[in-house]
């Protein structure tokens, strides 16, 4: 059990839907700014974004946000740096491609994250195999990592992942990368296979789009994951206030049930 | 003794390489690609079916030719594996064949390929209008500039090329997007990765279809009574046409080179770590972010190399050199004016390695096999570019 475990257990007692905004660290000067806006806009969890040279699970427009945040010279101990100086009361995780820590090596990645107050990790491109030194490593900093299960993942594999998973289970709403979607896709079946299997919060993400969807997200589930939309935003030059104000928006709508 | 290439452990580990670090999404068309590969290569009815059409469409086997002007001018016994002979002219059809098959068994109507200079491009599309598969092709859009007539090829053939506009818009973006492409359509398309890497099982499965040339390399030689080569030489983007070869003769005494891009050498100037699926040696920044490769043959533009090479590598099984642009030129007019063989500047890489270390690595007298990769008609117009551009 880490912390992350408990905060997020305690949410989902509350009976409040968890809503989790995805943003690009360093993707300009005042990206802390869209953080906190996020967080004041009633974010339960952010989600930030340590860009990487070959975002495999991601979509056009977080590419181009991590291409801007490496283009101003962001790495991921700077992304960590910044994090550290927030003081925000909800928890953090982090989202990159195994690459950035296995190079800093698993142990240091590991202290690192917990200097920098995150909770948990999400890294898509190692799964449950590969992951035993990472966790190991993680749970002795009280460092979360957190799975994904997509439509495609079978039973007995949801199974397994829900298992050792911690945090909460990341539900793939399609088979896709990041990016803009027009509806929910197999959200639905994705979390009822899931909620067989493990009684742990469940989000949905991946395309996740408008605060419609968002709330049908947490209709089924006990949270939204929101990604592509919001850093169009922050692309656009739309900046903290713009973050906040849809952040704002997905929160009631998801409120609204 | 330890033996060599033989299998992986059952994630496929290479040592401390290899694996399968992919999303969630992909790991049940992996675990059924393995199955599918498994079962297929234990079958006698799909081997059969993959030799018949490699022999019969494909022009296997190859022949190896002997190099008698430039061995005598360069005192050593020079020996080339012909696959500038096989179907679409290079090793790849190989591959491509084999996954194109699988494609099938399992069920699959359509395939997807990443390619650089277009030659796993070209033999994908090619297998595809053989065997009846739809075929989209992802290829760096600066690849496309480079290799415009390729494209052209594959349109030929009936597949649709996607330029990717992405990262460098070479090889290693092709295959992201490839990647990327892959999760949206995997019930219905399977991925054919051209070479020996990406996640388990592409690595092994890759170099199982090439083991064919080694075989038949090895055979050859014994036949004409050469025996046992002192080195084989092979150059390295992924390192297909390399595992192949080494795959014959893994276990005996000779010494196995394979030969990078000075540009794009993962052994000589990377370090371990994690991409396309695989752990491997790769060229990165000191903070982990993937470095583009640089050379004058878009089929080495690629800032890894396959997990086997990275094994063989650092059990020191093989070795691994790299070659300038220069002196890959060199080597391209070289071996056309002496032996009346164009070789693509993928394959000059090996020979230049060759050519360079006789009196050095390679003794004088040696007898060495080069894997002739590819024909260089692909680069002729490349070529003429910059030999005019000096001239
Ligand atoms: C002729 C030829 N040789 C070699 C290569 C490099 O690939 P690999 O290292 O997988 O053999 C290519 C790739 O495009 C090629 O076209």
């Amino acid at each position: 059990m880490t912390s992350l475990d408990t905060t997020l257990a305690a949410l989902r007692a509350s009976g409040r839907k968890a809503l989790v905004p995805y943003l690009v660290g360093g993707v300009s000067d005042d990206w802390l700014d869209h953080v906190r806006a996020a967080v004041h806009a009633g974010a339960d969890v952010v989600e930030i974004g340590v860009p990487f040279s070959d975002p495999m699970m991601d979509g056009v427009v977080i590419q181009r946000a991590a291409d801007v945040s490496l283009g101003r010279g962001t790495t991921p101990q700077s992304v960590l740096d910044d994090v550290a100086t927030l003081d925000v009361e909800i928890p953090l995780v982090v989202m990159t491609y195994f690459n950035v820590f296995h190079h800093m090596g698993v142990t240091r990645a590991a202290g690192a994250l917990h200097s920098a107050g995150v909770s948990g990790v999400i890294l898509p491109d190692l799964p449950i195999e590969e992951q035993g030194e990472w966790r190991a490593s993680c749970t002795d900093v009280d460092v979360a990592t957190i799975n994904m299960v997509a439509p495609s993942t079978p039973p007995a594999r949801i199974e397994q992942i829900a298992k050792i998973a911690q945090g909460f289970l990341y539900a793939s709403a399609r088979m896709a990368v990041t990016g803009a979607a027009s509806d929910e896709g197999h959200a639905l079946d994705v979390v009822t296979r899931s909620r067989a299997v493990s009684d742990m919060p469940i989000y949905v993400g991946i395309g996740i789009t408008t605060p419609e969807q968002a709330a049908a997200a947490a209709r089924i589930a006990d949270g939204a994951i929101v990604g592509s939309a919001l850093v169009q935003r922050v692309l656009e030059g739309q900046g903290a206030s713009g973050v906040e104000a849809f952040v704002g928006e997905l929160r009631r709508a998801i409120d609204a049930g | 003794m330890t033996t060599y290439m033989d299998h992986p452990d059952e994630l496929g580990h290479f040592g401390d390489f290899g694996g399968r670090f992919v999303p969630e999404a992909l790991m049940p068309a992996c675990l059924e690609l393995e199955e599918a590969f498994r079962d297929a290569w234990a079958d006698p009815l799909f081997l059969d079916e993959y030799h018949h059409i490699l022999k019969e469409f494909g022009g296997r086997p190859t022949p190896v030719t002997y190099c008698e002007r430039l061995s005598s001018e360069l005192g050593i016994e020079l020996y080339l594996k012909r696959e500038d002979l096989a179907h679409t002219g290079s090793h790849k059809i190989n591959n491509v064949i084999g996954q194109a098959l699988l494609t099938k068994r399992m069920g699959k109507k359509r395939i997807i390929a990443e390619t650089g200079a277009g030659q796993h491009g070209v033999a994908s599309a090619t297998a595809a209008a053989k065997l009846g598969l739809e075929c989209t092709v992802y290829m760096g859009e600066l690849d496309t500039q480079r290799q415009a007539l390729n494209v052209f090829r594959m349109e030929l053939l009936g597949a649709s090329v996607h330029p990717v506009t992405s990262g460098s818009r070479t090889l290693k973006d092709a295959v992201n997007e490839a990647m990327r492409e892959w999760v949206s359509c995997v019930e219905t398309t399977h991925y054919c990765l051209g070479s020996v890497m990406g996640p388990h099982p592409f690595p092994w499965m890759v170099r199982e279809f090439q083991s064919i040339l080694g075989r038949e390399a090895a055979q050859q030689l014994v036949d004409r009574g050469v025996g046992t080569p002192d080195m084989v030489v092979a150059c390295v983007g992924g390192g297909s046409n390399a595992a192949g070869l080494f795959s014959g003769f893994a276990n005996s005494s000779a010494r196995l080179i394979g030969v990078e891009a000075a540009g794009g050498s993962a052994i000589g100037i990377g370090s371990p770590g994690v991409l396309h699926g695989m752990r491997s040696m790769l060229i990165q920044s000191d903070v982990g972010q993937i470095e583009e490769a640089h050379s004058i043959s878009a089929g080495l533009d690629y800032p890894g190399i396959g997990p086997e090479h990275a094994y063989l590598a650092a059990s020191q099984r093989a070795e691994y050199f790299s070659a300038g642009d220069d002196e890959v030129l060199d080597a391209l007019q070289r071996l056309s004016r002496s032996e009346g063989i164009i070789p693509a500047l993928e394959t000059a890489h090996a020979l230049a390695w060759v050519f360079r270390e006789v009196g050095g690595q390679i003794r004088r007298g040696d007898t060495v096999l080069v894997n002739l990769s590819g024909r260089g008609d692909k680069d002729v117009a490349q070529v003429l570019d910059i030999l005019g551009a000096r001239a």
